[in-house]
């Protein structure tokens, strides 16, 4: 479980190391962000939800059954898009809108 | 030293007076002092705010948008006094799912505020599921549907508003400020600038959470923390309270989630939702067999069933039409999205395959048991001037998101009812710079050849093995709980020596401490409940039955002197105003 940030869409705005509730996301000399501690992440996502860019990939670790794929989110005003990519390289689109509960 | 088990650091004399030139001090000085600004404690602030003019503080090691348990979201409202249920009713569920052995005068109290707090949540933009009356849609008896992904930016938004309110996001609070048995404040340090933050405060109130991270997690490699409670939630608030001689109640009540296999995330959302059942291997529905369905229960029969070689076991999901695996993609989005990731990058989903679930490791956690400060009917700790809120309070088993506000609004008010204008405080320069000497100290100390991450692990390979971890059922007896207290002890003393690097390795430091004392405590509690009252949770198999006739009290205990003395004290009843009185 954790993410990887992607260096060339990163635009060093900071947000996510910020938010990381676990302060695992530190920053480079260009003031890109990478994840320091990436053992450590909960997998919260509160840092793909704050990054302006979708630069920010999440993936479960082999250990707990990750097989290649991985997600990532582009927060709108009212909803939020999470790509899913399948290991077999397929392209999900879930739409999650802010003002609507779970049905479950 | 405080890794060495002594009180507090002013007391030792060759840190007394020692000033320091790597770390600036700044001092506040404020009437509320709130440490840790989750759900409890943003809810808390924000009722004080509302009602007073009082000046507050937040401190939390994160940032209050996404920090404490629900940084991801949360699947439901799951304490709710939903239709033809009274508070009376709640507290007899409450009480029949946790043996007979909580505070019903806590429960009490807080089961009369839960419909309000929901609506306030509400009105602060969180959205509810509702039926074409307007009523909010119930999930179970005393469970209602919401989307809970935003919870945290919502509180964290309504205190922006405030003027009385000021957050410090990023600053680790590392022990209460006590003066002539009064906690006047607390001391901290940033994570992010060579700073020690040195707060004094009217009230405090304690809302830092449970403790995970204990014990060997289910995914002890590379995904160490995809665990059901928040890895960062280490038991500070439990730790400064032992380190302070709080009285602490009913750590043995330990509480172990029932979650999808490898991902950690939640079973009431497919169990509930879809009103799916759990089946082993052979495609038999189990629980019924081990006796009433309590929450424990559910999860002693799936250990029972993988142990007898019935495993794995599943929650029967196959056969769903594909609207309702539409909707759990989503409904996990909004608070575990590891789980829909799993489904979708092979594939796959609940339609298709039955849904593997398994035990956790145990956690200290108030707001599930009854694990943490002992409080009376207006959450002050047995510490004047101290309340505990959340997680980190305890006697309230099964309070939730909700409980867990009541809490805060409960504890606000009487701070507001109590709290003297005409009192000023002043800290003990003495006792700042021996923290200060005590935080810097790590820094100084030259390489060795374990590290703190070892520390930590040792100590979650201690708790597996000796004090019931997944490794062993969950069970322990006398012998192996000796061996454990002694480990703990040993890896205590090694934490002074730690080596600190930059402020995330202090923090790392704190927090190993922190669980450190929450282990010693802990298995003192086991180790005096000389019963199995709660499978699972505390299965003592020197002592493998409930035993009503001499365990229908509660263990306390207090930390004195270096040692944990247990104070065993008679139940109390729902109608009862509790007040500390011995």
């Amino acid at each position: 479980m954790s993410i990887q940030i992607d260096k060339d869409i990163c635009i060093a705005c900071n947000k996510c190391s910020n938010i990381c509730p676990g302060n695992l996301i530190s920053t480079d000399n260009d003031s890109k962000a990478f994840i320091k501690y990436p053992q450590d992440c909960w997998g919260c996502t509160a840092c793909l939800k704050e990054c302006p860019v979708g630069a920010i990939k999440y993936f479960l670790g082999l250990d707990i059954g990750g097989s290649g794929g991985y997600l990532y989110t582009r927060n709108q005003k009212n909803h939020i898009d999470w790509h899913i990519v399948s290991s077999d390289n397929r392209k999900h689109h879930i739409k999650t809108k802010k003002d609507e509960s779970n049905k479950y | 030293m405080l890794g060495q088990g002594h009180p507090h650091p002013a007391n030792l004399k060759g840190y007394r007076g020692v000033t320091n030139l790597e770390f600036d001090i700044k001092t506040l000085e404020t009437d509320v002092l709130i440490i840790g600004g989750g759900t409890a404690g943003c809810f808390s602030a924000l009722t004080i705010s509302e009602n007073s003019n009082y000046k507050i503080i937040i401190a939390d090691k994160a940032n209050i948008k996404r920090s404490g348990c629900l940084a991801a979201g949360v699947n439901a409202l799951n304490a709710y006094i939903g239709k033809d249920e009274t508070p009376e009713s709640f507290v007899e569920y409450v009480k029949r799912d946790s043996e007979g052995v909580m505070r019903e005068d806590l429960v009490y109290s807080l089961a009369k505020g839960l419909n309000k707090v929901a609506k306030k949540l509400e009105e602060l933009g969180l959205p509810f599921l509702k039926d074409d009356n307007g009523e909010y849609v119930q999930r179970g008896r005393g469970s209602i549907k919401i989307n809970g992904e935003n919870i945290k930016p919502i509180l964290a938004k309504a205190l922006e508003e405030k003027k009385n309110v000021l957050v410090l996001n990023n600053v680790n609070i590392a022990d209460y400020l006590i003066k002539d048995g009064v906690v006047i404040g607390a001391i901290g340090f940033s994570l992010r600038e060579n700073i020690v933050y040195q707060i004094v405060a009217k009230k405090v109130v304690c809302a830092t959470g449970g403790a995970s991270g204990i014990y060997k997690p289910n995914n002890p490699t590379f995904s160490r923390h995809k665990m059901w409670y928040s890895p960062f939630n280490t038991g500070a608030g439990y730790a400064m309270g032992i380190r302070a001689g709080a009285e602490m109640t009913s750590f043995e009540m330990r509480f172990i989630a029932l979650r999808c296999k490898d991902t950690i995330a939640p079973t009431g959302t497919i169990a509930q939702g879809i009103r799916a059942s759990q089946i082993n291997s052979k495609g038999e529905e189990y629980v019924s067999k081990y006796g009433i369905s309590t929450t424990h229960m559910r999860l002693y029969s799936t250990i029972m069933e993988n142990l007898k070689g019935n495993g794995p076991c599943f929650l029967k999901t196959e056969g769903i039409i594909s609207e309702q695996q539409g909707e759990l993609f989503k409904a996990y989005l909004n608070m575990a999205p590891a789980q829909t990731l799993r489904w979708i990058e092979r594939n796959t989903g609940p339609a298709n395959e039955n849904v593997e679930i398994e035990g956790t490791e145990p956690y200290i956690v108030g707001g599930h048991t009854a694990s943490g400060y002992w409080v009376d009917h207006n959450r002050q700790t047995t510490l004047k001037n101290l309340y505990a809120i959340g997680d980190v309070a305890g006697g309230s088993p099964k309070k939730y998101v909700t409980g867990c506000m009541v809490e805060g609004e409960i504890a606000a008010m009487s701070i507001i009812n109590t709290i003297d204008d005409t009192q000023t405080v002043k800290s003990d320069v003495c006792e700042t710079n021996a923290f200060i000497q005590y935080f810097s100290h790590f820094f100084h100390n030259t390489d060795f050849y374990y590290t703190i991450s070892e520390v930590e692990q040792a100590m979650q390979k201690i708790m597996d093995e000796y004090a019931g971890g997944i490794s062993t059922g969950y069970m322990y007896n006398k012998t192996k709980l000796r061996i454990a207290a002694n480990r703990i002890e040993e890896l205590l003393k090694l934490i002074d020596g730690m080596r600190a690097n930059n402020l995330h390795d202090l923090l790392s430091i704190f927090e190993t401490l922190d669980r450190l004392y929450v282990c010693k405590v802990l298995i003192k509690h086991l180790e005096t409940r000389k019963e199995t009252r709660w499978k699972c949770y505390q299965e003592n198999a020197d002592y493998p039955f409930k035993d009503d006739q001499n365990w229908m009290k509660y263990v306390n205990s207090v930390y004195e002197d270096g040692i944990v003395k247990i104070v065993l004290r008679e139940l109390v009843g729902r109608d009862k105003t509790y007040e500390h009185t011995d």
